[in-house]
């Protein structure tokens, strides 16, 4: 168990033509909370791997530094930093049953026999895989082969932290919610430091307390999943997570007001100061923009399509040139033209794609 | 949908039919025409029924006494030369770079071998091991050692089964490579974590997932010795004596030195049923002590 630092960590696999490094992990230093459970969310080629690898002690990074509990780790292999590290596609050692699997690391250390059984009797136990101690790993299902290469990591005592590499990938979507509960139920068991690495939102939002989300090679937020919708810090954010995600529209932005596409719309908060040159956009979640009947008051938009999700229906509007999405209620017919209406509070502003933080206004809330 | 009935697919498999029929069938048919007859040219037979095979199988006669002497040759040479070169290949595939370019440069190597044609190799090792003027037999034979594999039987085993170690090794190590290749490397990642030694790693991982090729390597180069007849033949002619006169090069002293038509044909068939029977067993064998692993493939990512 430890707190895991990095300290202006940063990884490049090589360098561009001019000599400057081409940075696979922007330099980033940030706190891993002992037993918390942590998300590294990202799409595909984001560096949420390399990051998970370089914790790990897989890769080596370039520059900066990884502490356990404020001891620099750089100079210890992946085993001696005792890390538990569970892939994308499940890894067992086929010719070995599932309690010589589980026995594998333990015996690798030297353990007696009956320590040993001992501690694989209790994880068999946890992960529900008692009643297949004596059969070979390689007959078990998909999940069963996941919930193994967990518990190799589970049974040695003191893991310092547990590292999950989308690990439902290759998971039935139905049994995917049943391993997840069975994740946070051993979180809040064995108070693990626990990062669970991943591009599907859902996993991400269901499994941790906290959320890292990374974008081309940085961290661009660490918050809550409630931050994370609530307050984007990135344009990315807000497309990235959510369904669908947030609107981001080219607008030009002067105190309170927005003219976003021909429109002007109210904000809540006051932007007097914004970076010169910059790139400016107003993000607002489809949940907070709503339609009502045209009047001269709303921005007019015409409705391209309506996505029924079942508890919510979202409509793809056009408005001028740009598209946005809405929450609209049953029945609003394609192509029909329908004034849109903004909630004040929840416009956000961006100047290239990094959330402004505007000034309140006295007597509002 | 109503099943309309239709044969006519079978005319597409005649082709298959006639090819193998001329490639493999009657010829076959012919060797076993001759194994039951006897003959002494002008196209005149004589029936003769299982009196070849008797012969043949009875290591008493001097038929079966030839037969059987080549037959454990046959077998002994086959066994040291898979002693000897699964377990090489192994290692040398184990000792392969893996990425860079290494890979090309080793793979090159590794494949000169193997494009040899099988009498150019015989004659390769044949002028190398001569004590006069080749470059092992003259060097050994300075060096103190009696080396002669024209006069000695062990050294000409010796030599052949070098040879064959030569020439074959590569074809187990490249095979071997391919399986370690495919093994992903999160296996490593996995093993590190766990603290697996090398030889941990090599059990556990390695050997178990290089199984399959392994089969493969071993059936090839067990049917492939069991067969030899270019190389030995080159070098040592069979001798001294009779010594490296293996099942191939008796068949062939038989049926065209001898012209004996009808014991080699009987001869013949049973050596092809040694094979086949051999190759069937051995390939069981190892086959059913990988099978759940290809029955678990085939359901991975089922339900429990």
């Amino acid at each position: 168990m430890a707190r895991i630092d990095l300290v202006d960590l940063a990884h490049t696999y090589g360098s561009d033509a001019a000599g400057a490094p081409v940075f696979a992990l922007n330099p980033i230093s940030m706190t891993w909370r002992q037993g918390g459970a942590y998300a590294l969310l990202g799409p595909s080629g984001c560096g949420k791997t390399t990051l998970l690898n370089i914790i790990s002690g897989i890769v080596r990074q370039s520059h900066g530094k990884v502490l356990f509990d404020g001891k620099d780790v750089g100079a210890l292999t992946t085993q001696q930093r005792n890390i538990a590290q569970v892939f994308q596609f499940p890894v067992i050692y086929d010719t070995m049953t599932v309690g010589e699997n589980l026995a594998f690391p333990l015996k690798n250390r030297g353990l007696g026999r009956a320590e040993i059984d001992r501690r694989v009797g209790e994880i068999a136990e946890l992960l529900d895989l008692t009643p297949d101690l004596r059969r070979r790993a390689n007959r078990l299902s998909a999940d069963a082969k996941q919930k193994i290469s967990l518990g190799r990591g589970l049974v040695r005592a003191d893991v310092a932290a547990i590292l999950f590499d989308e690990p439902l990938t290759v998971i039935d979507p139905a049994l995917k919610w049943e391993l997840r509960s069975k994740l946070k139920v051993l979180h809040r068991a064995l108070d693990l430091t626990m990062i669970y690495v991943t591009h599907d939102q859902t996993e991400a939002l269901t499994f941790a307390d906290t959320v890292v989300v990374m974008y081309d090679g940085a961290v661009v937020q660490i918050g809550t999943p409630e931050e994370l919708f609530a307050r984007p810090s990135h344009t990315f954010v807000g497309y990235f997570i959510g369904s669908p995600g947030m609107n981001i529209l080219p607008a030009r932005v002067e105190g309170r007001r927005a003219e976003v596409a021909g429109r002007t719309l109210a904000l809540a908060r006051s932007y007097t100061t914004l970076p010169a040159k910059a790139r400016i956009e107003v993000g607002i979640r489809p949940e907070f923009v709503s339609v009502a009947p045209p009047a001269p008051d709303l921005a007019t938009a015409k409705v391209d399509r309506v996505d029924d999700l079942g508890r919510s229906r979202f409509a793809h509007v056009r408005l001028g040139e740009q598209r946005v999405a809405a929450r609209v209620p049953r029945g609003v017919p394609v192509g029909d033209e329908v004034g849109l209406q903004f909630d004040p509070a929840q416009i956000h502003v961006y100047a290239d794609s990094h959330l402004i933080e505007g000034q309140r206004v006295e007597g509002e809330v | 949908m109503e099943k309309i009935p239709n044969q006519k697919a079978w005319f597409l498999v005649l082709p298959v039919f006639v090819l193998v029929a001329f490639s493999a069938i009657i010829p076959l048919m012919t060797v076993v025409n001759y194994s039951v007859q006897d003959t002494f040219g002008n196209n005149k037979f004589f029936w003769n029924g299982v009196g070849w095979y008797q012969e043949l199988l009875d290591p008493s006669t001097e038929l079966g006494g030839r037969f059987f002497a080549s037959l454990w040759r046959n077998l002994i040479f086959s066994a040291i030369v898979l002693a000897i070169e699964i377990p090489l290949g192994i290692v040398v595939a184990l000792a392969m770079p893996r990425a860079g370019k290494g890979v090309a440069f080793s793979l090159v190597v590794l494949a000169l071998p193997l494009l040899i044609p099988w009498n150019v190799v015989g004659t390769i090792w044949q002028i190398f091991g001569r004590s006069d003027i080749g470059l092992l037999g003259w060097a050994l034979n300075r060096l103190g050692l009696d080396y002669n594999y024209v006069a000695d039987p062990i050294d000409a085993w010796v030599t052949i089964v070098v040879m064959d170690v030569w020439h074959w090794s590569s074809l187990v190590a490249l095979l071997c490579y391919a399986g370690l290749k495919s093994i992903p490397d999160a296996y490593y990642q996995a093993a590190s974590i766990d603290g697996a030694s090398r030889w941990a790693v090599f059990t556990a991982i390695q050997f178990p997932k290089m199984r399959h090729v392994l089969v493969i390597a071993a059936l090839l180069r067990f049917m492939d010795s069991f067969m030899i007849y270019t190389e030995p033949f080159v070098v040592t002619g069979g001798g001294p004596g009779n010594s490296t006169t293996f099942l191939s090069i008796e068949l062939v002293k038989l049926a065209l030195g001898q012209f004996d038509l009808g014991k080699a044909a009987a001869m013949s068939i049973v050596y092809m049923l040694i094979i086949i029977i051999v190759c069937w067993a051995f390939f069981t064998v190892m086959t059913n002590a990988g099978a759940d692993h290809d029955r678990d493939q085939g359901q991975s990512g089922g339900k429990p």
